[in-house]
């Protein structure tokens, strides 16, 4: 990729020299950019190369040795089976994701609102005392809170599911509002105080309108964490009551594993958060700019 | 006193629940925890007295565990040099207006929305450790294939199966998946500097180069700090791209304290696996608590 611009500088003189490097130097830093680029985009599209490639080969076709060519003759097998392995867990799962984000992001926002814009006494502390949640490994917790269900009577698999999720929701969605509502202007708050509005009243009739972007980010971040979660369903569920995480680790896990079937599963099971991302993505960013405690 | 109940009491009343919640989930439950840590309940049968720190102890001193604190920090190592390489040199070319810079933007976050158990399916069978070279090498697939059908078949390896080395090979699936968030974290420090300082250097005479090296790259340790701290604590936690690429959570070579507190649990050795859940939160503490109260005491300024 550097050939191009080597000839240029090695047969002149000194002053050409500069002068040619000067010219030649974006060249080469063009070249050499999308070189980069084009080698970021290898790396990201092999896998997904593979998966759609043998998502579509039939038992006798995926064997290893050709793992890398187009299928001989493209099936749709793979794809019947996986949709008849997970469709009963892609209904739980969406049933579990989409109150799960809603919720946490209301409680989310009312913390925003608080953290930022009507502080109390010690409101820092309880800001970082809450996104320490965000960070902690689940593991920690993870022994006394099987107690802890098990003693509330939340029962497992979706239940259970949804209660964690809200609550270990509350730090991300907390810091995402707060960052969110720290962009709104005070004068506003500061006007709805001087009309008399309390609290409630200012949080319901300023700031609820204002919220739609600081909603979407939340519910993009919590519906693809919630979806994508493997952890908890793996302690609180199990295949007949799961989300898709579990159905696609016990179809790909096996001894016996079917290529065709466990790939088109694994596209499947990522079409909701690929839709998402690719709908939303702007706002995605978004998402994820916010989860790093200060973006 | 009735005045400040006035003034507190509604925006208390919006924050309880959650303050109860999170006080509740995080902080009561990790009290709990460290108690039926220091407990003697390996078996399914009750605890029946207290050991102190004893498992800890134990722990700590066994070749096992201690293995799985090196691969943990092998595993770090790998997935925080990667993904701070990848997304730093691709937020560095699309920072300046490039071609088509909207597509590899969208190409490189992507993976981002895939959960590891998918993206698990394939790179089990990429990483598969059988290679061409080998008896039953005929059958050798995912990237030893490749490398041997691109002619690079001396960089085949056994992958995850080394038990020194291995855990390092379930970074590269891990980079895969979150180069492109540490981009979009640089990518928001590049933009978030303000073009005058650049019009200012470039009038001082400085060079491009020059530019970055003194100027900007500096402006950026802020975001660094945070790719280095997110990276760092989601590595820790990581459990199921192991499980979901090695099914047997008690592989040896892939050993980190994730699995082998899910293989105790499993097991019903509770004490232990609490023992290792508590080791796991000291190390995340050690990094996140200085970076949460430098964070606010930025912010205060």
């Amino acid at each position: 990729m550097t050939t191009a611009t080597v000839p240029a500088t090695a047969d002149v003189d000194a002053g050409d020299l500069r002068r040619g490097k000067r010219s030649a130097r974006p060249k080469l830093n063009r070249t050499l950019k999308y070189a980069l680029l084009l080698v970021g985009v290898i790396f990201v599209l092999i896998p997904a190369y593979v998966l759609v490639v043998t998502s579509f080969k039939g038992a006798s076709d995926a064997d290893p040795s050709t793992a890398w060519y187009l299928p001989t003759e493209w099936v749709t097998d793979g794809w019947v089976k996986a949709w008849e392995t997970l469709s009963p867990s892609l209904g739980r799962t969406f049933a579990l994701v989409i109150p799960a984000s809603i919720i946490s992001a209301v409680m989310g926002s009312m913390n925003g609102f608080v953290l930022s814009r009507w502080r109390f006494p010690y409101a820092n502390l309880v800001f970082t005392m809450i996104l320490f949640g965000m960070f902690i490994p689940y593991q920690a917790v993870m022994i006394p809170l099987t107690q802890l269900l098990q003693n509330l009577g939340v029962p497992g698999g979706i239940p259970s599911l949804l209660l964690l999720h809200i609550v270990y929701g509350i730090p991300i969605c907390t810091l995402i509002f707060r960052n969110y509502y720290e962009s709104i202007p005070t004068e506003l708050i500061e006007a709805s105080r001087m009309d008399g509005a309390g609290l409630l009243r200012t949080y319901a009739s300023v700031i609820i309108p204002l919220s739609a972007p600081g909603f979407v980010v939340v519910i993009i971040w919590q519906f693809t964490a919630v979806w994508n979660d493997y952890l908890f369903a793996a302690f609180f569920s199990s295949g007949s009551n799961g989300p898709v995480t579990i159905a696609l680790s016990f179809l790909a896990g096996g001894q016996l594993t079917d290529y065709g079937a466990s790939m088109a599963g694994a596209l499947i099971a990522s079409i909701p958060t690929l839709i998402v991302y690719i709908l939303l993505g702007k706002y995605f960013v978004g998402g994820l700019m916010s989860g790093s405690v200060k973006g | 006193m009735f005045k400040r109940i006035k003034s507190w009491g509604p925006p208390l009343l919006l924050v309880t629940p959650s303050i109860i919640l999170v006080a509740v989930f995080v902080y009561v439950l990790i009290g709990q925890n460290l108690q039926i840590s220091m407990t003697n309940k390996h078996t399914a049968a009750p605890a029946t007295k207290s050991v102190g720190f004893d498992n800890y102890i134990r722990l700590l001193q066994d070749d096992d565990f201690q293995h799985s604190l090196r691969n943990l920090g092998l595993l770090t190592v790998v997935f925080l040099a990667g993904t701070l390489i990848f997304g730093f040199l691709w937020a560095w070319i699309l920072e300046r207006p490039a071609f088509g810079e909207g597509f590899f933007r969208s190409v490189y976050l992507a993976p981002m929305a895939v959960s590891f158990i998918a993206s698990g399916v394939v790179w089990r069978w990429l990483l598969s450790s059988l290679q061409t070279d080998q008896p039953g090498g005929e059958r050798a697939s995912g990237l030893n294939r490749l490398l041997d059908d691109v002619g690079l078949g001396f960089l085949q390896n056994s992958w995850w199966s080394d038990p020194n080395w291995g855990i390092a090979a379930i970074a590269v699936p891990a980079i895969w998946q979150l180069s492109g968030y540490v981009m979009a974290l640089f990518l928001a420090g590049f933009r978030g500097i303000p073009d005058e300082l650049r019009e200012a250097a470039r009038i001082d005479g400085c060079s491009e180069w020059k530019l970055y090296r003194h100027v900007i790259f500096p402006q950026l340790s802020p975001v660094m700090l945070s790719a280095v701290i997110i990276i760092g604590h989601m590595s820790l936690k990581l459990f199921d791209l192991i499980r979901a690429i090695v099914p047997d959570a008690n592989t040896y070579a892939i050993q980190v304290p994730a699995t082998e507190m899910w293989v105790k649990y499993i097991g019903g050795d509770y004490a232990d696996s609490a023992a290792i859940g508590m080791i796991m939160l000291v190390l995340v503490a050690l990094v996140v608590i200085p970076y949460l109260v430098y964070t606010s005491r930025q912010e205060k300024r």
